[in-house]
């Protein structure tokens, strides 16, 4: 059923909405900007959160005894709406200055200056004097963990990360923890993060207006290592970061900068820049291959086989099913992220043909991603307490690198990663975005297990930004269902489908952030503008579509890889370096 | 015997008003004479008040000693002992009322009774030392009607306080109970019902006033497979406790009013969100849930009907901001007791995002009443926009502090001198405080407000759910104003910023200006603060949280001055701005102060005036109150 139009009056403009639009939205169509910060709308996506209770946002309705918050206030037929009158102006700053009374406004040396939402209100406010300070401060708790840092003394209490972490991605470890001025966002009983089922997915940190939830920061001891002579320096970078890192540096979104990335990482000193994308077709013949066994096992009449087979690149997700899912961790893949497979083969197969010790090598990863961080800590990742990749650091300070080194990024010249490990497939690349994957497995899949070439190469059918979606893909006879899911809401619902025995699917993608990698809780901050999102995943499908090679079997290099020192997909020495087990993590 | 049709209802009702004609008769008549076994009289009854105020003095040993002693006696057969609920008149419990004489007597111990039963009710003799002396005339007042507390009230709410036994359903029935949801089940449609209780203008009591009869339209009007009806018994003010007495003395009437609003917005289910504090309330609720149930006035087809109902009791651990009607769901969710914005309001979507109404203890306690008598007699009561009576907690520096309803329209005079017998030793009135923490103070200029929804919101103050509090001159406006924000910023959820940050940092204002450090520009602050977090604030909390201090800023202004201007408290309460001194023209060195002090702050010789020392003085008042000669004065 169409909605009825009405039609209101804010300001001086007469604005026709929809019934149920919010003054908020209203108001944005006739080009008025009401401030907001605890309201958080990312369009397309499932994330959003309008508590109204930061009352920044508050305008003056014709009628009503008080100020009415513009984000969660309904237009009616008729209202009048006034947004910045002296009542208004005076009402949000004295909110911005009750806020700054609590806070420790140590703007100089905080991580998310310069991109703290509060710092911005209060400019914008012209908010010059504190009235309010030198009270009581509330006492809150500082944790690092290997992802993510909290220091709740910022928190302004907005509960974006609350509503992300429980209604967007359904792990709810952290909420609301005491009352009053005592309020605090922690996992239950005030625990640690570290002690709760927190799967360091970070889109906490990708929606905190200010420095209370950032990134662990590992640039100090990259500067080091770099500075090392003893020390062989080589980064892989992931897909999704060349699509984002511009942004830092004022480009438009979705402006592709690998090659500038690359320059800009060669300046910084690295030995070897490679590429993450090497590895993620790795993952393709690797996942491609569990997938076609497990299938052609199942349709032989092997009642034992484990389907759907859920992919398993994404550490975030992993933690999540190890937390909540334990009774079936023989469903995902065994196959180790890309991060890994890359760490695992450069400290094996590369570094023996480069004749490096293990012990010298530091391999580096540029994700945009804060499970990574965790990942890399994982002792099954490790040989002999040696990860196969020493750190991982986010997009975010990557541009944080960059601009401390002195390095003009946007007149960098293009340069190409180093060989063997930089080189990839346009399949590679699209693991970014959500349907990535599952389209780069589907190239391969469908080639190896019918024997026939692809006559369109794009899978638009598992594009898109729904929360979930289904496909399916005829392998010459057979019916292949196909199924995707962003955010840990989505693949939850999936999974208990699953153990309902309910699903239908045979090869399930998950990723744990909305939108994939792209969104993932390194990248530069969305500050709730989907369309960034939109913007990035293009951009790694136009990268796709620019590559000379699109299908990860025929990646020249991983040919090579599997002639020279695998043998073949799922071979003992593959599941030894390239596969993984999983944990009860359930607490 | 289960009650199948609205005949068997009228069967028990006759049987059951029997047993209760003796009461009903003494409550119409005054008994000039003293009845007892011995001077003729058949049959007595004994009702001792089982409130939790009275039970605290040991009610319910009274009771067992009664039970003892006319065993003892052997004329168990001609006394019933009755335990009721709350009579009101808290500040004499316990009370023992012996009918059918309707003698009052107050302050009764466990050891009295003997006497009680042996003179008394044997004797036909009265204890004049146990009746009620009337502070003015000095006479003792046997029967509760002829005293000033009870003489003004009306009892609307409290119909069955005090008189009947909470715990028995056919006491219930006998004084028409459930008449009303049989009327409503017989012979009214579902709007007719919502009709009548807009006819009769009642408003909610819970704090808002909002029309109860539009509030039932608005859940009747949704579509939905399930409905709910929700009792806030969530009552938190403090001070305030007439919900509990009535879920205490009369829970029956709140289960009736539940299942007739059931019927009329079309839900078959209703919880009561009670505090865990209220546990006597809680098994009264409970007892009369199952007599309810048994008796078939709760359940699937109520007297033959096709209407069901049946009432789940949920408990509260005892957060204020939960009597907030979305708090209040959130919290039976089982989620973060916290307020949300209206609209969605329950009534669109309320409880697991279902139709909910949600109403007051005490304004489900009218709606039986209302339509056994009639709309247009409840209308008939109160004032044009304020329908009936209204329960307060009457408390504070008064004579007579307990539970009162009156109509509304009563001024605040009334209350205070008339019901409450004036300000305790002599003092005099300064400021009544109404509507809880979130309510103002009233000054001697509104004395003679009538007292309704809207006048007292014109005042400054509120209606609120009915808490009032006198205070006389003793007491510091800064301190009361301060004594009510702390309330509310412990009890604050936390979520919006006006009440998270902003009562806190008014509460540190006024806590700098008890302390002496406050300035002029501290009063502008706490002005405009208040004012803006009224203004912004998310919920009913917040949104009238700042009340206390605004009201007092007010009408007490000059107060403030001089605790910023002056350093003075004239009320002497502000223990920073006193200043201890010895006479030293009566100060005769006895040493003695000085060797009281726990601060080492007086000093001098022996047998010569001593001096206070102001840096060290931590003004704890032990050297006045040891003094022997009155050499030390404070101001």
């Amino acid at each position: 059923m169409e909605k009825k139009e009405i039609t209101l009056q804010i300001d001086r403009h007469t604005v026709r909405v929809p019934e149920g639009t919010m003054i908020l939205e209203a108001a944005r169509q006739v080009g008025i900007n009401i401030p907001t910060l605890c309201h958080i709308n990312l369009e397309g996506t499932c994330i959003k959160s309008t508590p109204a209770s930061c009352r920044i946002c508050v305008v003056e309705v014709e009628g009503r005894k008080n100020l009415a918050p513009a984000c969660a206030t309904r237009c009616t037929d008729g209202m009048v709406v006034k947004t910045s009158t002296l009542r208004v102006m005076n009402a949000r700053k004295v909110i911005a200055e009750l806020i700054l009374s609590d806070h420790p406004n140590d703007c100089l040396t905080c991580p998310k200056s310069g991109n703290c939402e509060l710092q911005a209100l209060a400019l914008r406010f012209n908010v010059r004097e504190m009235p309010y300070s030198g009270g009581e401060l509330s006492l809150r708790k500082k944790e690092v963990t290997s992802s993510i840092v909290r220091n709740m003394d910022k928190c302004i209490f907005c509960r974006r990360c609350e509503s992300v972490c429980n209604d967007v991605q359904t792990v709810g470890a952290l909420g609301a923890v005491r009352r009053g001025f005592n309020t605090t966002i922690a996992p239950a009983f005030d625990k640690k993060m570290s002690e709760s089922e927190c799967t360091y997915c970070g889109q906490c940190v990708a929606v905190c207006p200010v420095g209370a939830l950032t990134e662990r920061d590992h640039t100090n001891r990259l500067l080091e290592d770099l500075e090392n002579p003893d020390k062989v320096v080589l980064v892989q970078t992931a897909p999704a970061v060349r699509v984002a890192l511009g942004e830092s540096f004022g480009m438009e979104p979705g402006s592709i900068v690998t090659g500038k990335m690359v320059s800009a990482l060669r300046e910084l000193g690295f030995d070897y820049v490679f590429d993450t994308d090497f590895a993620a077709d790795l993952t393709i013949m690797e996942e491609g291959a569990e997938v076609l066994d497990r299938l052609s096992r199942f349709l032989d009449g092997d009642k034992s086989v484990a389907l759907p087979i859920l992919t398993s690149c994404c550490p975030a997700w992993v933690n999540f099913f190890e937390h909540y899912f334990p009774d079936m961790l023989n469903i995902p893949s065994t196959a180790r992220s890309p991060q890994q497979m890359f760490g695992s083969i450069a400290k094996s197969y590369w570094a023996e043909k480069m004749k490096i010790p293990r012990e010298k090598l530091v391999v580096v990863s540029i994700m945009p991603c804060l499970a990574k961080k965790y990942e890399c800590d994982r002792e099954e990742f490790k040989v002999d307490g040696n990860p196969d990749v020493d750190y991982s650091i986010s997009t975010r300070e990557l541009a944080t690198l960059i601009k401390r080194a002195n390095i003009d990024f946007a007149s960098l010249p293009d340069s190409d990663f180093d060989m063997p490990l930089g080189a990839s497939t346009g399949a590679g690349v699209i693991f970014g975005t959500t349907g990535g994957v599952m389209e780069a497995a589907l190239r391969s899949v469908y080639e190896i297990y019918t024997g026939k070439t692809l006559e369109k190469i794009d899978f638009e059918s598992v594009r898109g930004m729904e929360g979930f979606r289904k496909a399916s893909v005829d392998l010459g006879g057979f019916e292949l269902k196909v199924g995707i899911a962003h955010g840990l809401g989505n693949a939850r619902k999936l999974l208990e489908e699953i153990r309902q025995q309910r699903c239908e699917y045979h090869v399930i993608e998950i990723m744990a952030c909305p939108g994939g990698c792209i969104g993932g809780g390194g990248q530069p901050l969305h500050h709730g503008h989907s369309n960034v999102l939109r913007a990035r995943a293009e951009a790694l499908y136009r990268e796709d579509s620019g590559k000379e090679i699109r299908k990860s079997h025929e990646n020249p290099y991983i040919q090579q890889l599997y002639e020279e020192y695998l043998g073949k997909p799922l071979s003992e020495k593959a599941h030894h370096l390239l596969h993984t087990h999983y944990f009860n993590k359930s607490l | 015997m289960k009650i199948l049709t609205v005949q068997d209802l009228e069967r028990i009702r006759k049987t059951a008003k029997e047993v209760l004609a003796l009461r009903e008769e003494s409550n119409r008549h005054v008994e000039a004479q003293t009845c007892g076994l011995a001077t003729g009289c058949p049959h007595l009854q004994v009702l001792i008040c089982g409130g939790t105020g009275c039970k605290a003095s040991s009610s319910a040993k009274i009771a067992e000693n009664f039970k003892k002693e006319i065993a003892k006696q052997q004329i168990g057969e001609k006394i019933d002992i009755v335990t009721t609920g709350c009579f009101g008149f808290c500040e004499k419990g316990p009370i023992v009322k012996i009918i059918p004489d309707n003698t009052f007597y107050i302050h009764v111990t466990p050891e009295d009774v003997p006497e009680i039963v042996q003179e008394h009710l044997i004797g036909g003799r009265k204890l004049e030392r146990l009746l009620y002396q009337d502070p003015v005339s000095g006479q003792h007042v046997s029967d509760s009607k002829h005293m000033d507390f009870y003489r003004k009230q009306m009892r609307i709410a409290l119909r069955n306080c005090g008189f009947i036994d909470p715990e028995n359903i056919h006491e219930y029935i006998a004084r028409d109970g459930y008449q009303a949801l049989a009327d409503c089940l017989m012979k009214y449609g579902r709007e007719e019902v919502i009709d009548k209780i807009k006819q009769s203008g009642l408003r909610g009591r819970g704090g808002g006033g909002f029309p109860t009869g539009l509030k039932w339209e608005f859940t009747a009007k949704q579509e939905a497979d399930q409905k709910y009806v929700v009792c806030n018994a969530d009552e938190g003010d403090p001070g305030a406790f007439m919900d509990r007495s009535i879920m205490e003395g009369d829970p029956h009437s709140v289960i009736e009013a539940m299942a007739i609003c059931g019927y009329a917005v079309g839900a078959n289910k209703g919880l009561v969100y009670i505090r865990a504090e209220y546990p006597l309330a809680i098994q009264r609720l409970r007892v009369a849930i199952q007599q309810a149930t048994e008796m078939g006035m709760l359940g699937p087809c109520i007297l033959g009907s096709d209407f069901g109902f049946e009432i789940e009791i949920r408990y509260g651990a005892g957060a204020f901001v939960c009597g907030e009607e979305t708090a209040l769901i959130h919290s039976m969710e089982g989620k973060r007791g916290e307020p949300t914005l209206k609209p969605p309001f329950p009534a669109e979507s309320g409880y697991m995002g279902k139709p909910t109404n949600v109403n007051n203890v005490e304004t489900l306690a009218n709606v039986p009443v209302i339509l056994t008598k009639g709309p247009e007699w409840f209308a008939s009561i109160g004032t044009e926009k304020s329908k009936g009576t209204k329960v307060f907690a009457l408390a504070g520096k008064i004579n007579n502090v307990g539970l009162i309803e009156v109509p509304m329209g009563t001024t605040l005079r009334e209350v205070i001198y008339e019901i409450g017998g004036g300000i305790k030793n002599g003092k005099k009135f300064k400021a009544v405080q109404t509507g809880g923490p979130s309510g103002g103070c009233l000054t001697e200029k509104h004395l003679d407000t009538p007292i309704d929804f809207d006048n007292l919101l014109a005042a400054g103050s509120m209606m609120g759910s009915g808490g009032m509090i006198v205070m006389d001159e003793d007491d510091c406006m800064v301190s009361v104003a301060r004594f009510y924000l702390d309330f509310t910023v412990e009890e604050s959820c936390g979520k919006c910023t006006p009440c998270r940050i902003g009562n806190k940092r008014l509460l540190e204002t006024l806590n700098k200006i008890t302390e002496g450090k406050g300035t002029e520009k501290d009063l502008q602050q706490l002005a405009v603060l208040g004012r803006q977090i009224k203004d912004t604030a998310l919920c009913g909390l917040g949104q009238t949280s700042p009340n206390p201090v605004l009201s007092t800023l007010d009408n007490f202004y000059d107060e403030y001055l001089e605790h910023v201007r002056d350093h003075t408290c004239r009320a002497k309460q502000c223990k920073a701005l006193l200043t201890y001194t010895i006479n030293p023209e009566v100060c005769i060195g006895c040493t003695l102060c000085a060797r009281n002090c726990p601060a080492d702050a007086i000093t001098g010789f022996p047998r010569k005036p001593h001096i206070i020392l102001p840096e060290k003085c931590i003004k704890c008042g032990m050297c006045m109150a040891r003094c022997k000669f009155h050499a030390i004065s404070v101001c």
